[in-house]
């Protein structure tokens, strides 16, 4: 059963990755040193080489029909939309089972079996997902684990919504300068961006200054840096424009015609947002939680420089099983287990979205 | 049929910067009436039906439907409904869902709800098909679903945009005698914006021919292709043959030229005619100019040679040259009596009749 619900996570973690890349595609095309290294720069060549490669095929085939029936059989394979599509996509497939799919299937072995001091007893057992499942601390540390990425994809997406409809619908001839400018907080790093809102929120830092500044607090409060909420603030602003973009192509997918129709048969602004605009990008909502809710369920910088003891999340305890603690199959165990619980998880938001939609008809 | 107005439009124009996409337009549609915006891309028949639907709003003058000002009233609250070029069907709603979904809005018990759809789907010949997806149907029933979602509204204006441009032509035919039979049958103005002549000229009890967003004219489909005002009308609905004239004399009703060909002609003077110099422009369609056979003969004829022909089925286009006249005329025959198997270069002889002849404003 675990088996399986891996695969799907397998599946659901490359359909994310490609995501991630084409949107970077779109975030970095812009930018001179990066056009050598994107997939435009790798797929010409490929093209070319497919190209020629027919090409003498149907060279070889016109030269020597009656010695050669059997090149003859094949021409259409290579020639086939399918061969090229899969020459294509073959290096990153390798990319992908290599360091993607074996380290995954390493992972799950490990989670089934003991550590034995500095050995590892490969005998196959349960007791991994036994402790995983039922001991308080990661129960409880998985819990809030689901429950921060929950909040933080709800958040998320509720403030990108409207950020991607307004580029969309009012962003005018600068669609793309909006979008630009959406992706400049991504030219610093991932680190960085945590680090500064260690400086927003931290003791002496800027929201408390200014708010003691303005007498709104007679001393800086700690309520705001190394908690769960700290958390929160930072995931969100860290991924918002992962779920700006989705968004943002499923809106405009939205034929405005559809809109002049709506208004055309009554419907005011707001009726006609619920009843047309919103059912039609659904899809990108969809992806939008999605591909905010797998990655920050195993998060592990954020809670690690924001968090505090509050805001401790399950990666911190999988780091410490492989780690300080030396034991790799109560580790992997729990990486398993997050995982399942994360398919799971976006399998359930996928239904209860679609269904949520259709009765909004 | 009643003669009280429908929509009063007076004075209109929308300008966008120094660019006028209808320049003081001024039109009253009657109640019940099938009424077209013919005209060629960029005339402003679609600014004007948008207008009147209010999803644009007129730069000066006035729209009123029903004897209400228009001014001020956003499309949701008009009422008026819209069968949009693109069909605008709901992709995520079924034909049922999408031929229903003004009347959620009115809070109908569901009973009455069902019957009304039920109703519309039938006037358009859709029963049984309200549970199939919108984006399943082809062509021909998307239009069918666009129509009666907006006749399920019962509005007092029905606006359609080029409804049938994307049909293929059997399909439009055919379309075009049930839009009429609908019509007829619900009683409803209906406001049809067209660049095909042939469906203005088929369906409408009037028709509006603009060009460069002006109106050129507004009268029956027989009066718009038997006698256009000017030149720019004549071509744009079927061909025409264009002479030359000179004005010999004119007054109130009529107007006498003498031209090349035809000789002294005198005719009904156009409505809008104003004397441009000594010119005029007198014109023929070429159906009016009949072969004669043999040695038939007729009061009005001319003669010259088959230049070229082009063959159309039914009939038979004949470019002759005759003495006299700048330009070679065209003939429209029918192919009854072996007009397709006259030889280019074959002398010729054509008859019409002087009543056909009209003079035009230039």
């Amino acid at each position: 059963m675990s088996v399986q619900s891996e695969s799907v996570e397998i599946a659901l973690d490359f359909d994310w990755l490609i995501g991630m890349m084409a949107m970077i595609g779109v975030a970095w095309e812009r930018d001179g040193p990066w056009v050598d290294g994107t997939p435009h720069g790798g797929t010409i060549p490929a093209c070319n080489q497919t190209g020629t490669r027919s090409a003498a095929m149907t060279a070889t085939a016109e030269g020597s029909r009656a010695a050669a029936p059997r090149r003859i059989e094949r021409k259409p394979l290579l020639r086939s939309g399918q061969a090229q599509g899969l020459a294509l996509v073959s290096p990153t497939l390798a990319y992908a089972l290599i360091l993607l799919a074996v380290p995954i299937l390493v992972v799950v072995a490990h989670s089934f079996w003991t550590q034995d001091y500095l050995t590892i007893d490969r005998s196959f057992t349960l007791e991994n997902y036994r402790i995983a499942l039922t001991e308080p601390i990661y129960r409880d540390l998985l819990m809030r684990s689901l429950w921060i990425s929950l909040v933080v994809s709800i958040t998320t997406v509720v403030l990108a919504y409207p950020i991607a409809y307004f580029i969309s619908f009012h962003g005018g001839r600068h669609k793309s300068l909006w979008l630009f400018l959406i992706t400049i907080p991504f030219w610093t790093s991932y680190l960085l961006r945590v680090m500064s809102w260690k400086v927003i929120l931290g003791y002496n830092g800027v929201l408390n200054s200014g708010l003691l500044a303005l007498g709104v607090i007679d001393e800086p409060s700690t309520a705001l840096l190394y908690n769960s909420s700290a958390v929160v603030i930072t995931l969100t602003h860290a991924w918002a424009a992962f779920a700006i973009l989705p968004i943002f192509v499923s809106l405009e997918k939205v034929d405005r015609t559809l809109l002049e129709a709506a208004t055309d048969l009554g419907d005011g602004p707001i009726r006609r947002f619920v009843r047309v605009t919103l059912p039609l990008s659904i899809p990108g909502v969809v992806s939008a939680i999605l591909i905010v809710m797998i990655p920050t369920v195993g998060d592990y910088v954020t809670p690690r420089l924001v968090g505090g003891k509050d805001g401790v999340m399950i990666a911190t305890a999988i780091q410490a099983q492989f780690g300080k603690a030396a034991n790799w199959p109560l580790g992997a165990a729990l990486s398993v287990t997050t995982m399942a619980i994360v398919t799971a998880m976006a399998a359930a938001t996928v239904f209860l979205i679609r269904g949520a939609a259709r009765m909004a008809r | 049929m009643p003669d009280k107005t429908m929509i009063e439009i007076s004075h209109v124009t929308r300008s966008y910067g120094p660019f006028r996409a209808l320049d003081d337009a001024t039109l009253s549609i009657r109640e019940g009436e099938f009424f077209s915006l013919l005209g060629p891309s960029g005339c402003g028949k679609t600014t004007l039906l948008r207008m009147i639907a209010g999803f644009d709003t007129p730069t000066s003058g006035t729209i009123a439907i029903d004897g209400q000002p228009m001014d001020g009233i956003p499309a949701n609250r008009r009422p008026t409904n819209m069968v949009f070029q693109s069909y605008a069907i709901f992709p995520h709603l079924n034909v049922e869902q999408n031929v229903g979904y003004g009347l959620k809005r009115l809070r109908l018990d569901a009973a009455e709800e069902r019957r009304r759809v039920d109703e519309a789907l039938q006037q358009v010949s859709l029963t049984g098909l309200g549970k199939r997806g919108a984006t399943e149907l082809s062509g021909g029933p998307r239009q069918r679903v666009a129509l009666a979602r907006a006749l399920v509204m019962r509005p007092k204006v029905l606006l359609l945009d080029e409804p049938l441009s994307a049909l293929d032509k059997k399909l439009r035919e055919q379309m075009q005698v049930e839009l009429r039979r609908l019509q007829q049958a619900v009683g409803i103005t209906f406001v049809l914006v067209t660049h095909d002549q042939y469906e203005a000229l088929g369906m409408s009890d009037r028709i509006a021919v603009m060009f460069g967003g002006r109106i050129a004219q507004v009268a029956s489909p027989k009066e718009v292709y038997q006698k256009p005002v000017n030149r720019q009308v004549a071509d744009f609905l079927g061909g025409m043959n264009f002479v030359k004239a000179e004005v010999l004399a004119e007054n109130d009703a009529s107007i006498t030229v003498q031209a090349p060909g035809f000789g002294k002609v005198t005719t009904e003077k156009p409505p809008l005619y104003s004397r441009n110099g000594a010119g005029a422009t007198l014109g023929i369609r070429p159906e009016r100019l009949r072969v004669l056979w043999d040695d038939a003969t007729a009061p009005h004829q001319i003669s010259g040679t088959v230049v070229d022909r082009h063959y159309f089925g039914e009939i038979t286009h004949l470019i002759v040259q005759a003495p006299g006249f700048e330009k070679p005329l065209s003939v429209s025959e029918t192919n009854n009596y072996g007009a397709d198997d006259i030889p280019v270069g074959a002398p010729i002889r054509v008859a019409y009749d002087p009543d056909a002849l009209v003079a035009l404003a230039d």
